[in-house]
């Protein structure tokens, strides 16, 4: 058995090789055929998404960018275990713990809690061990994604830009993390 | 000369200006809507409604852009190559017949800027010195991509204004006029069109067409892949803009010819049934409307086979114009004559 002939996933097609005819050498049929092609693209449904103004919807389990978020009364949930930060593949996360003062019982949940806690967004990877290695149901990966910046420094993300803010929870944190977090929370 | 007629003309040529002008600024939006259509794309829609302030932009850009003249190129004639390629895009324009006469305040108006009787020579000879444009920026650029550029475009020119000269002596041959209104005239009612006598005639005029105004698939002289930009890579600025914007006038008035010369003119199916019963005005402007769409049509046609057709290599480019195309159109001038002269006798 020739290479010619040898056919190892039987999808290959015999190619034609005759000398064209006088309709093909005419080029004319071809080339109106080639055209009807062309036209009916025209009818065709774009795929494109006009993104400023239309935002592709993501998957559920879709992981963005983090948020520290808060107890129902308001006060942050991290303790500055650390277990994230030990957990990250990327080594993307650092902090510092505080211990927390008396009369600061609204703004932490316990104890100890991170007086500083940043993300490089440029090594994190996205992979949520963090959210799984939280013990506190402190942190959560939402659905939008990091911003662009023009330096290296606006991607390091601090408490600023982490901490679930406290007015208007409902724009950072939707229904389905929600869901999430009193499922996990029910899971302990 | 009275002063009326000479309102009149200045009236029309400076309309017939605009539109052109319009028209081929418009193209430019047009050829990149058709482009994305076919490829299933939306196309440039930021700048006002559906992109219609594109062409704006585009222009500001380019007149905003530096203008780059190469120090050793010559000066004079670097600047003369857009001009004149502009220029003969925009001359040729003035033997085209809009329509048929309209009777308007008490005088009687033609609506075409010269009813030279040698319409279709002054056409040829307009479109010839098109080359000179192209020719003199890329031999002035002093760069041999330009200059290879400005050969493969001057030859090709060369080589198909021949086909489509003989395509056109069969047209005449039918008419006995030179006149392009005349020729129009000749093919009053949907069955006398020239491209149900001439279909030939009309598929090789179509193809020369294409290649004079080095439009894909003949689009060699500034062919990307080769040639970086053709004839045009050394310019910048608005005189870039200027090449391309006459290659944009040229495809308008080569739709306007083609028209003209094979499918009525501002004639219409169901003209002849109109005839007496409502205003001769009402159907010369009627007449004129289908000519603009017979026009956009072909503008049309033009962009569909840029985005339908890969391009020709230079060689397939030669052998199709001087191997195909002149002897067919020499066989087509002599079936002509012959099935004429057995009219004739018979």
């Amino acid at each position: 058995m020739s290479t010619n002939t040898m056919q190892v996933s039987n999808r290959g097609k015999k190619v034609d090789k005759r000398p064209m005819n006088l309709v093909e050498r005419a080029y004319l049929p071809a080339v109106f055929g080639g055209m009807i092609t062309t036209f009916k693209h025209i009818f065709k449904k774009t795929p494109t998404i006009r993104y400023p103004e239309v935002k592709r919807e993501f998957a559920d389990i879709y992981r963005g960018v983090h948020i520290l978020a808060r107890d129902e009364n308001g006060a942050e949930r991290c303790t500055a275990c650390g277990l994230c930060a030990l957990s990250c593949p990327a080594e993307a996360i650092t902090m510092t713990s505080a211990e927390r003062l008396p009369g600061e019982e609204n703004l932490y949940r316990e104890e100890k809690y991170a007086s500083r806690y940043e993300i490089n967004m440029l090594r994190c990877i996205f992979c949520g061990l963090c959210e799984e290695a939280c013990p506190k149901a402190a942190i959560f990966l939402t659905e939008s994604m990091a911003s662009p910046a023009m330096d290296r420094g606006n991607f390091i993300y601090g408490k600023d830009r982490l901490v679930e803010p406290l007015q208007r929870p409902e724009l950072h944190i939707n229904a389905f993390e929600e869901e999430r977090r009193t499922k996990w929370i029910e899971g302990r | 000369m009275d002063s009326t007629l000479l309102i009149d003309k200045s009236v029309l040529i400076l309309v017939v200006f605009g539109i052109t002008l319009g028209i081929a600024t418009y193209s430019t939006l047009a050829e990149r809507k058709v482009a994305s259509w076919i490829q299933d794309r939306i196309g440039p829609d930021r700048a006002g409604p559906f992109g219609i302030l594109q062409p704006l932009t585009d222009a500001v850009k380019f007149f905003f852009k530096e203008e780059i003249i190469p120090d050793h190129s010559n000066k004079f004639l670097f600047i003369l190559g857009p001009s004149l390629s502009m220029l003969t895009a925009c001359i040729t324009s003035a033997v085209i017949p809009w329509g048929r006469d309209l009777q308007m305040f008490g005088r009687t108006i033609h609506l075409q800027a010269a009813d030279i009787n040698i319409g279709v020579l002054y056409v040829f000879g307009v479109v010839s010195l098109g080359v000179y444009g192209i020719m003199i920026g890329g031999w002035a650029s002093n760069n041999k991509f330009s200059l290879l550029g400005a050969i493969r475009a001057s030859s090709q020119m060369i080589s198909y204004e021949l086909a489509m000269g003989l395509a056109v002596i069969s047209i005449l041959m039918m008419s006995e006029s030179l006149s392009l209104r005349d020729i129009v005239e000749n093919q009053h009612g949907f069955i006398h069109w020239n491209v149900f006598c001439q279909p030939l005639a009309c598929v090789i005029f179509l193809t020369c067409a294409f290649a004079e105004c080095n439009r894909a698939p003949f689009d060699l002289a500034e062919c990307e892949s080769e040639l970086v930009g053709g004839y045009h890579t050394e310019f910048s600025s608005m005189k870039l803009g200027l090449y391309l914007f006459a290659e944009y006038i040229n495809v308008f008035v080569s739709a306007a010819l083609i028209s003209t010369l094979f499918f009525g003119g501002y004639n219409f199916p169901g003209m002849y049934l109109l005839e007496g019963k409502i205003d001769a005005n009402i159907i010369s402007m009627l007449g004129t409307l289908a000519f603009f769409m017979k026009i956009f049509f072909f503008i049309f046609f033009f962009m569909w086979v840029r985005w339908t057709l890969p391009r020709f290599r230079y060689d397939q480019l030669m052998k199709l114009g001087w191997q195909m195309l002149l002897p067919l159109s020499i066989i087509n001038v002599l079936l002509t004559g012959g099935v004429l002269t057995w009219l004739e006798l018979k």
